[in-house]
């Protein structure tokens, strides 16, 4: 995890997203205008927050298969870094819909869906300071994240797709997919997921190694006294 | 294992009859909470409108239904739990703790429903399909419960944890239900509820499988 070729990568890919993104031509669309630029971060953010989610609960898995912290460690850190871009992608999505659909907050069915995803975790991070014993908090925090994921999949692809969304895509609003995602925005659009989900990452990584020295610097301690 | 479960449950509702306090409590629970809520909209008979209806209903059963099953893994002490541990195992336990957590929604369930008809009128049209989205939904509401429970109990603040660890879990069961029951109330023809009812059900399925994969590690903690 040490090698730098992937972050110098990752900055490369977030300031070309940056750039490109805001400079870079776009098709005009009724409503939609200019502000489909969001694309390129409310929706990479949301891409990036399912993959880490993703990584976290294979993670806990993992722990849950072989009892070895440093599993906990990544599940706990990518979920951190996963929560931060759902608040993220949360508050650029608000900012969108200001300008399209008028409201901050306007009970689209995704909106609430994300909104509760995030409730989710909030309640795991709960969970997890509540409980003391360190093997206890990994082991019983990888139960509920699994818990919970399998239940956060119905809730943000399967529910939203039963009702009329607001969301480009759904019930007969123009979609980003059908015939506008063409060649200039996917140009940016599949850069920017790699550069999020990358940065996420990053930070995940460095809080986990973090992590590690701590554990290793309080075990010297113990030992020292002992 | 079935004979497991069998001895498990026989156990549970022998348990539940001798301390006769925790089940009338949380049958008394209901009813209060129901008349709370019709004292507090102010309604007179049928004069509340039928979205409102189904909403109370379902938060009324949501929270009875959180504070029967809470208790499921703490009134037990950890000494006997352990002997459980060494005579059962893990998957007859949850799976026998989800189906009379089940059996025991369903009943607030009815309760609930019959208090409601009585006092706030009785909109619903199609009684058939009402009582069948009960029971799915009890099934979804026990899974689920059952297992955050069992997850609370391994730490302090038992009460908030509970709250806060199932109600966003529960979210997808309770609203496909809410949804089902409002088709019920409406009348509407079963076609038009079947896909809504099948997708609860598959709901139901996916929480108790991750329950039932999940619970060993739990318990053996």
């Amino acid at each position: 995890m040490r090698t730098s070729w992937w972050k110098i990568l990752t900055i490369g890919l977030l300031l070309y997203t940056l750039i490109a993104g805001l400079l870079l031509d776009v098709p005009r669309l009724p409503i939609l205008n200019e502000t489909i630029r969001a694309l390129h971060f409310h929706v990479t953010m949301w891409f990036g927050m399912i993959i880490m989610l993703v990584v976290a609960v294979v993670n806990s898995i993992k722990y849950l298969r072989s009892n070895e912290l440093k599993h906990d460690d990544m599940a706990i850190e990518f979920t951190n870094a996963a929560i931060l871009f759902g608040v993220l992608g949360i508050v650029t999505g608000m900012l969108w819909a200001k300008f399209t659909w008028g409201d901050y907050w306007s009970g689209d069915p995704k909106q609430n869906a994300s909104a509760i995803g995030l409730l989710m975790y909030f309640a795991y991070l709960i969970l997890r300071n509540s409980l003391t014993d360190v093997h206890q908090r990994a082991r019983i925090g990888a139960v509920y994240n699994i818990f919970a994921f399998a239940a956060f999949i119905p809730l943000i692809f399967v529910l939203p797709r039963l009702t009329d969304s607001l969301h480009p895509g759904n019930g007969g609003n123009p979609g980003f997919n059908a015939y506008d995602l063409d060649s200039k925005l996917r140009m940016v659009f599949y850069p920017a997921i790699i550069g999020w989900t990358l940065i996420g990452t990053w930070l995940a990584t460095v809080r986990v190694r973090l992590k590690r020295v701590e554990r290793i610097v309080e075990d010297k301690m113990i030992n020292q006294v002992s | 294992m079935f004979k497991q479960v069998h001895t498990l449950i026989l156990k549970e509702l022998t348990l539940e009859w001798r301390q006769k306090y925790a089940l009338n409590g949380i049958l008394l629970y209901v009813v209060s909470a129901v008349f709370i809520t019709y004292l507090s909209v102010g309604a007179k008979q049928g004069n509340i409108a039928v979205t409102t209806w189904n909403a109370l209903y379902w938060i009324i059963i949501l929270f009875s239904a959180v504070n029967a099953v809470a208790k499921s893994f703490v009134q037990e002490h950890q000494g006997r739990q352990l002997y459980y541990y060494m005579i059962a195992s893990p998957e007859a336990i949850i799976v026998s703790k989800i189906i009379y957590n089940s059996f025991l929604t369903l009943v607030l369930a009815l309760l609930g429903y019959l208090v409601f008809s009585i006092i706030l009128g009785n909109p619903v049209q199609d009684q058939g399909l009402f009582v069948l989205n009960l029971l799915l939904g009890a099934l979804g509401f026990s899974a689920c419960l059952t297992m955050v429970s069992g997850i609370a109990s391994k730490a302090s603040n038992n009460a908030t944890l509970m709250a806060i660890l199932s109600f966003p879990v529960i979210i997808p069961i309770l609203l496909m239900a809410i949804r089902v029951s409002k088709n019920a109330l409406d009348g509407l023809d079963w076609t038009v509820s079947v896909d809504k009812v099948l997708t609860l059900f598959a709901i139901n399925i996916i929480v108790a499988v991750t329950a039932y994969i999940l619970f060993p590690y739990l318990w053996r903690s």
